[in-house]
């Protein structure tokens, strides 16, 4: 358990590690910053105080020390594109991106699994035989055009769903919700089925495969025998035993709902983390773009780590084999 | 002459080994099974149809979309034929000479989307084959090796898979522009597109290649050319990749619809093939850009190739995986 423990923080510190230099190489080795910051008239005095303010006459190692302490501070220095101070601006869309991934989650547990439930219970009924159709639809759709044919149908041909921006925020002092008023979920609601389809289809699917296999084991046919209700073996025994394996995809699904949201911000001009990151790659806008980098790496390493540490703790095989397998 | 005779009787010329070859496939179990399975057929057929017209499309194309003088602005804002297009009060009929209709610059749609193919499927293609080369060769002598190269060459692997690949390939292409001036970053766009897409798919060629290997590695083969004191680099190459091969077409069939979507994706995001040689990921974001004024066409269309090329070579994809794999005949 111990070594696991430490094994996986092992490879979850150089995966920082990495992503650290990636970030600080970009940071410090593209373009002049001084440059950048004060354009092209500045005197060669002004360029050399705001040279040592910066700390780039310090050593390289010296310099990559302090970006790391400032980035684990929060402090990931000026956007080049509007000049405020890149924490500002994660602050600002980090909310939007949340919600829109967190709303997207909950929709495709809460369509996936009781459709992966029926489809897995009734494997021949018609209704299955469409779901299944319509998930490999889903899986065959990139995001980007299921945005844009949403856009098409419920906001331009029937006027039904307003198609771009967020609006109906409530300002709660350190976040600003859209999930309080029922403008804030008109906007919300397209771009989050949006992001939720596909990991809705995956989900569906997983379901399934997990149901039907389930129904073929040992414990099941004994229920069966026993004389237990259809309800009973379904729901209290058979369902418990697929969800361990949801649980797990879902948190590793949550890390590609975060990137995936770069798209599903890009085409209903959501204003979230995605879209900043995508205008900062467009503009060259380096302390944005190094920082998300960092971000990102620091989210998914702390999703992996816990799905990790959870499926260990859930799963008691799999203690068994680190125990017997210490060899390999 | 007596040697040379017995030379060609040995080992007969090329045309006949590629006659013989397509004999065999004709009768062999992987066509049998392509035979059976009338999806995949018309699946094939789908994806032959479209690579023929990314192919000619110079010569199939109604219009030259790419050459900007032979736009003409007075064709602007045809529909496609069958439909009329409601321009603020001005009711636009079709015109023949447009079959899908025509954009706000009046460039012909259906010409531009058979470019667009040519440009998505290039791009895929040259991807793909950057991604299995490069992901062959590690994952072999990751497997071969072994040691030190495989643990670093497998953490690498580890550490690409926890980001989704549209990530990778998002962040190659912004780390390129921070590297270079705006003007040569616009140059390589294309190269960089495809070192962005190969880079964000390399791993799968590699994890499935080095298991392999391993299999390979200690089979008496193997063991005999080492024996014998040839190089290990030649026997990686002429003795264990041909038997390691089987797996690879299938990865990359597989990923060659993911390098299609990615390329779509990042041209959607307009940061993928420059604004000169629109791909359908291009065209589908320009389409967008005029959804509100009632422009339909100009989205769907390409969208639709999109997905049914998509959908074709992933249909393929699956079939090829079934019907190599041993296990499930």
């Amino acid at each position: 358990m111990f070594a696991f423990i430490v094994q996986r923080l092992f490879q979850a510190i150089l995966v920082m590690l990495v992503v650290g230099i990636i970030s600080f190489a970009l940071f410090r080795f593209t373009g002049d910053p001084v440059n950048n910051m004060l354009g092209p008239e500045a005197t060669i005095e002004q360029r050399e105080a705001l040279r040592e303010r910066l700390g780039l006459n310090d050593s390289v190692p010296v310099q990559f020390i302090n970006f790391i302490g400032n980035a684990a501070k929060g402090e990931f220095g000026l956007s080049y594109r509007v000049g405020k101070p890149v924490e500002e601006l994660i602050a600002t869309t980090l909310p939007a991106t949340i919600e829109l991934v967190f709303v997207s989650a909950l929709m495709a547990l809460l369509i996936g699994v009781p459709m992966g439930v029926y489809t897995g219970l009734k494997r021949h009924a018609a209704l299955s035989r469409v779901f299944l159709t319509v998930s490999l639809i889903g899986i065959s759709l990139p995001t980007f055009v299921i945005g844009i044919l949403m856009i098409l149908i419920f906001g331009v041909w029937l006027g039904w769903l307003p198609t771009f921006g967020r609006q109906g925020v409530v300002d709660l002092g350190v976040w600003q919700t859209g999930l309080l008023t029922l403008q804030g979920w008109s906007h919300l609601i397209m771009p989050a089925f949006t992001l939720a389809l596909f990991q809705l289809t995956l989900i569906m699917r997983l379901v399934r495969a997990e149901m039907l296999e389930v129904q073929r084991t040992d414990y099941i046919k004994f229920a069966k025998a026993r004389g237990l209700r259809n309800r009973a073996i379904n729901y209290g025994h058979a369902l418990k035993n697929t969800l361990v394996p949801v649980i797990t995809i879902m948190g590793l699904q949550v890390g590609s709902l975060l990137a995936f949201s770069i798209i599903t911000e890009t085409v209903f001009a959501w204003p979230g983390m995605g879209r900043l990151f995508l205008q900062a790659i467009q503009f060259v806008d380096i302390p944005v773009m190094s920082s998300y980098l960092m971000l990102m790496a620091f989210f998914f390493v702390m999703i992996n780590l816990t799905v990790d540490l959870l499926y260990y703790a859930v799963d008691p095989r799999l203690r068994a084999e680190t125990l017997g397998g210490a060899a390999h | 002459m007596a040697l040379d005779s017995q030379e060609i009787r040995v080992s007969p010329g090329l045309g006949a080994r590629i006659l013989d070859g397509g004999r065999r496939f004709l009768d062999g179990d992987v066509f049998h099974s392509f035979r059976r399975s009338p999806l995949t057929m018309f699946a094939a057929g789908v994806t032959l149809v479209l690579f023929l017209v990314a192919l000619l499309a110079p010569w199939l194309a109604p219009y030259d979309t790419l050459n900007l003088s032979s736009i003409n602005l007075m064709d602007a804002r045809y529909p496609p034929i069958g439909s009329t297009f409601d321009d603020n009060g001005f009711i636009v009929e079709a015109d023949p000479r447009f079959l899908l209709g025509t954009d706000e610059q009046g460039r012909d749609l259906l010409s531009a989307i058979m470019f667009g193919l040519r440009i998505s499927l290039g791009v895929g293609f040259a991807s793909v084959i950057l991604a299995a080369v490069f992901g062959t060769l590690l994952g072999l002598v990751s497997g071969y090796v072994g040691g030190k190269i495989d643990s670093v060459i497998m953490r690498v692997a580890d550490i690409q898979l926890t980001f989704p690949a549209i990530l990778i390939a998002l962040l190659i292409d912004g780390v390129s522009r921070g590297f270079m001036d705006a003007e040569t970053h616009q140059a390589f766009k294309l190269p960089i597109l495809v070192l962005a897409i190969a880079a964000s798919q390399w791993v799968n060629f590699a994890r499935t290649v080095r298991g392999s290997t391993l299999v390979e590695k200690n089979k008496e083969y193997v063991q005999a050319a080492r024996v014998i004191g040839i190089r290990p680099a030649l026997i990686m190459l002429r003795h264990v990749l041909p038997n390691v091969m089987g797996p690879v077409l299938v990865i990359a069939t597989l990923t060659l619809a993911i390098a299609i979507l990615t390329e779509a994706t990042l041209s959607f995001l307009g940061v993928g093939v420059p604004p000169t040689e629109p791909s359908l990921g291009t065209l589908i974001r320009l389409g967008q850009g005029v959804l509100f004024s009632g422009m339909w066409w100009l989205t769907i269309f390409p969208s639709l190739v999109l997905v049914i090329l998509v959908l074709a070579v992933n249909l393929l994809g699956d079939w090829l995986r079934d019907a190599l794999n041993p296990r499930l005949r």
